[in-house]
């Protein structure tokens, strides 16, 4: 069958498969984004409350990080095969989701913490004496202030996760990966092309979004002033609330594994060096 | 579950699972020498670009372009896209269409921590370097790589890591690694194979990021005292005064280190 393929030349898209096959594409867009939208917000609520965990409690980051970086290490067609061989989890979405969710863990709560690290001691102070003290502090002051960074870490995840999406296919889910499945079994290159493209333009379209969402949340952002940064005097605190967000826009985390949150988190983690992230 | 579990012991247990070239050695040989082979080559590609630009200081967005590229990209589509490719050309199944994919996986982390690393080398270090009259390739040699080195690193940790993870998916084009017995022992009864296949990718993959670890603490044996030096600094500046300049992240070696206590 292969070698029949060949001798006709098989051209890289049939467009009138594509044409064909309308519904079949647009239900695997639809399950790419279920499985993408529904394990970024349980890896990023879990990833939120370690982060929290990790601020209050210094010595638990090394740990916690330390665990997540195991689990993103872990292969995920190792995870897929382990899980699949459990009968809770078997063939289908609950495998698919607990594994891409473990990828989400690791550059989330870098980032988090990162960013509620990134909140000024003087911000915090302030937030103290009008009267903020604990949850309401941390929701209505550290998290805005926060928020650059979180979102420099969805972005990621999201991304990252829309690629990871496709190898659940091999475990009965995959979205888009579904027609790559298909077509690598038929060795039929059109749903291979219409899978990847589609994957593809999924995740530019996430990252957009969230750049949206971002301009959105984060209006002060725009007028080049973070709030409580800038206007004081003291120069050391200046490079540092300068700091925050910009290293976070450019990409999130990076290196530094072994890095606790000290004293410069965002300078640590900064630049365009957040190559965690790719397809698997 | 137990039943798969004493099915891998069984398995394990089997001659088949230690001999011939379905064996765990020789698919473990595979695996690593397929991911050794597209670390090289990613390396030789990634490293010497990644210097020559960050060291003219150009191709930042070149930089973060790759990088966000190489993750929207994945790389199960690549490697079957490559394969109709790979077979209409006559590069047959299974190796070919699986380096290009990791090759291609391996590039992005690697080249930009390493541009990142060079050009973000602290001016002060550079300045002392041209001032000892240093310049060019001896510039670069001297200064700027052992400064990169740490974050270097840690782009091919993170090559790595991940090119042991893909490596598992050339199974789906044939080629012959830890991948295939996961990828059959989705359909066969007997998940035996399927989860001894399943922890030796993992433990290789947690081996290699290990191993990169101790690596990093080896080639950089400056970061220890680095740290400690960052805390003189920021206990220096007083409430909130976080690490003096902005100093680059992979730069915290000793030059990087040295400007931070100058500057406070």
């Amino acid at each position: 069958m292969i070698t029949a393929l060949l001798a006709a030349e098989e051209p890289l898209v049939r467009w009138d498969w594509v044409g064909d096959h309308t519904e079949e594409i647009a239900d695997a867009l639809r399950q790419h984004i279920q499985l993408t939208v529904v394990a970024v917000s349980i890896g990023f609520v879990i990833s939120l409350l370690l982060a929290f965990v990790a601020v209050k409690w210094r010595w638990t980051y090394e740990p916690l990080a330390g665990v997540c970086s195991v689990l993103y290490a872990i292969p995920s067609l190792a995870l897929f095969g382990v899980l699949v061989s459990i009968p809770f989890f078997g063939l289908g979405f609950r495998t698919a989701e607990v594994a891409l969710v473990s990828y989400t863990l690791l550059i989330l709560l870098r980032n988090d913490v990162a960013g509620l690290d990134g909140v000024p001691a003087p911000v915090r102070e302030a937030a103290s004496g009008m009267g903020f003290e604990g949850w309401r502090r941390v929701l209505r002051v550290d998290l805005p202030l926060a928020t650059p960074s979180i979102m420099a870490g969805l972005r990621i995840a999201t991304v990252t996760t829309v690629g990871l999406v496709t190898v659940t296919s091999l475990v009965g889910e995959g979205g888009f990966g579904k027609l790559i499945n298909d077509g690598l079994g038929r060795n039929f290159p059109t749903p291979i092309v219409v899978g990847a493209v589609g994957s593809i333009l999924l995740a530019i379209v996430f990252d957009l979004l969230f750049v949206l969402i971002e301009r959105l949340i984060t209006p002060w952002a725009r007028a080049g002033r973070p709030p409580g940064g800038r206007r004081r005097g003291a120069r050391g605190r200046d490079v540092a609330t300068v700091d925050v967000p910009a290293p976070a826009r450019v990409a999130g985390p990076a290196q530094g594994r072994t890095r606790p949150p000290d004293a410069r988190p965002a300078v640590a983690r900064s630049a365009a060096a957040g190559a965690l992230g790719g397809g698997r | 579950m137990s039943e798969s579990w004493r099915q891998m012991l069984d398995y394990l247990g089997s001659d088949a699972a230690w001999s011939g070239r379905n064996g765990l050695p020789a698919l473990t040989w595979a695996h690593v020498k397929i991911s050794l082979v597209a670390m090289l080559i990613a390396s030789a590609v990634a490293v010497p670009a990644g210097v020559v630009l960050g060291h003219v200081k150009r191709g930042a967005l070149a930089a973060v372009t790759v990088v966000n590229i190489g993750r929207a990209i994945p790389s199960f589509a690549i490697l079957a896209l490559l394969l109709p490719f790979s077979l209409r050309y006559g590069f047959g199944l299974g190796f070919w269409p699986t380096i290009v994919a990791l090759v291609l996986l391996a590039i992005p982390p690697i080249f930009t921590n390493t541009y990142t690393g060079v050009r973000d080398v602290p001016d002060d270090a550079v300045d002392a370097a041209r001032g000892m009259g240093m310049r060019g390739v001896e510039q670069v040699r001297k200064v700027e790589l052992p400064v990169a080195v740490p974050l270097i690193l840690t782009g091919l940790r993170v090559s790595a890591v991940q090119v042991i993870a893909t490596a598992t998916l050339g199974a789906l084009v044939g080629y012959r690694d830890l991948g295939t017995p996961i990828v059959s022992g989705f359909t066969s009864p007997d998940k035996g194979p399927l989860l001894a296949g399943a922890i030796a990718v993992a433990l290789l993959a947690l081996l290699t990021d290990a191993l990169f670890a101790v690596v990093q603490r080896l080639a950089v044996p400056w970061r220890r005292t680095g740290r400690t030096a960052d805390v003189t600094v920021a206990a220096d500046t007083g409430p909130g005064g976080a690490a003096g300049p902005p100093v680059p992240p992979g730069a915290a070696g000793p030059a990087a280190t040295g400007a931070a206590v100058t500057a406070a």
